[in-house]
């Protein structure tokens, strides 16, 4: 059921822990598209206004089982690819994703769903053009998130699974189990790894002539007058 | 009930965290159209049960606690697409097994599904569906112990259907489909599209099909004797 590019549009994916700089690395390649005048569209991880109520609900009162988090989850991105990614990569756009089926991958299969029954469910997505994942020594990316003494939410920060008794070690258990999982699917998932530890615009340079060498962007320029 | 159910498994994998051990309840599944007596059906298993001394508990589709009311706002708008409708469906019977059904087998009920994954296939495949991405989506589903089908033609469905209301249903008559736009030929060409899908599913699955088209006594005679060979019943 797994679409491989039958539309002209492209699709571009990054993939990482929290604090493995992803978000910044996305942002600035989607600013860099949009001043050359591409058609590019972004779209983030569990945004879909239809299924937020349902996901805050089930969070906010701690309802979710692995298997529902990871439906609820699911049905977020289906609906965000059935009404945009689908249609504009159709209509030849450029889809930046922060975040796509790998983080369900690493995350549900962390909380015990079944990698194969994962791998099924999310099998009606496009699978993207360049998949960048950001590698950042779990210490680091750590420190990152958490120097900000920042309210980790539970399931944020894997309460669910009883890791440890207090948010913060329990998250520093769940993104090390995460990690695991990424790094596994570097050669799997044909993954362009990256230095999450080099400077912001090294990182940048890096992925932009990455982009620029893989994907014919003048052709993805806006015709005509706007 | 005293022994423990034989018939402790998932049609895939187990659910991840959920203990299946001592499942000591029934599984039962009523499944059929809107219009076929399910409803009726149900509440007179029911009540015979419950004379008989059976705890009961019953579940249904879109009864979840958690997604339930946004499905419904959802269907309102009629602005789901099918991969995410059906999600949506499975996300609310996934939460009802896990907090509702599996509870209450733990507990010795028997719990009278008002549908169940069957219905949310032949659904999802009709508008389009992937077989095997269904069968894998509900493969976390409890294989229950009994399943019947009240199979109803067409015809008697939608009498009894405006026998009940004035209009029909919007996704009953499968017009998200765009089989038809009139209502009548899509509720006809719709039900049978699910009816077909079902017989491919009966094949598979082996539930028991039983002739909706007669009277409802007559039904719920063979019901009664049908559940009785799947309960252990009480010693007089």
């Amino acid at each position: 059921m797994t679409k491989n590019s039958p539309y002209p549009g492209k699709l571009i994916a990054v993939e990482g822990l929290d604090g493995s700089g992803k978000s910044t690395q996305i942002y600035l390649l989607k600013r860099w598209m949009e001043m050359q005048g591409l058609k590019v569209f972004f779209t983030e991880w569990n945004s879909s206004a239809l299924v937020k109520e349902a996901t805050r609900k089930g969070k906010k009162r701690q309802l979710l089982t692995p298997t529902t988090f990871s439906l609820v989850h699911c049905t977020d991105f289906a609906d965000r690819f059935e009404r945009q990614i689908s249609p504009l990569l159709r209509a030849g756009y450029i889809v930046l994703a922060d975040r796509y089926q790998y983080t369900a991958f690493a995350r549900d299969s962390v909380r015990g769903c079944d990698p194969r029954w994962l791998r099924s469910l999310y099998s009606f997505a496009a699978i993207p053009d360049i998949t960048f994942f950001f590698d950042t020594p779990l210490a680091v990316s750590l420190e990152r998130i958490l120097s900000g003494r920042p309210q980790l939410k539970y399931f944020e920060a894997g309460m669910d699974l009883n890791l440890a008794d207090n948010a913060e070690d329990s998250f520093r258990i769940f993104q090390g189990k995460i990690y695991d999982e990424y790094k596994k699917m570097v050669p799997t998932e044909h993954f362009v790894v990256m230095n999450g530890m080099l400077p912001v615009e090294k990182q940048q340079a890096m992925v932009r002539k990455y982009v620029e060498q893989k994907i014919d962007l003048p052709a993805f320029r806006w015709r005509g007058k706007r | 009930m005293s022994t423990t159910r034989k018939n402790n498994r998932f049609f895939g994998t187990p659910l991840p965290g959920c203990d299946t051990s001592k499942l000591q309840g029934k599984l039962i599944v009523l499944e059929g159209a809107d219009g076929s007596g399910r409803s009726t059906q149900i509440e007179m298993l029911n009540a015979w049960l419950e004379n008989l001394g059976f705890a009961t508990a019953s579940v249904g589709l879109k009864r979840s606690t958690l997604v339930a009311e946004e499905l419904e706002a959802a269907q309102q708008g009629n602005i789901l697409s099918h991969t995410t409708r059906g999600l949506f469906y499975a996300t609310d019977f996934a939460d009802q097994l896990e907090n509702q059904i599996i509870p209450a087998l733990r507990a010795g009920f028997v719990v009278i599904a008002d549908r169940y994954i069957y219905t949310l296939m032949a659904r999802d495949i009709v508008r389009g569906a992937n077989r095997e991405w269904v069968k894998s989506l509900y493969s976390i589903a409890l294989v229950p112990d009994a399943v019947f089908y009240l199979r109803v033609s067409p015809q008697q469905l939608i009498e009894r259907n405006f026998k009940k209301n004035p209009t029909l249903n919007y996704w009953e008559s499968g017009m998200d489909i765009g089989g038809s736009r009139d209502m009548f030929d899509s509720f006809m060409k719709y039900q049978r599209l699910i009816q077909a899908e079902f017989r491919t599913m009966q094949t598979e699955y082996g539930f028991e099909v039983i002739n909706g088209n007669r009277s409802t006594r007559a039904i719920a005679g063979e019901l009664r004797a049908k559940v009785q060979a799947v309960i252990d019943m009480p010693k007089p």
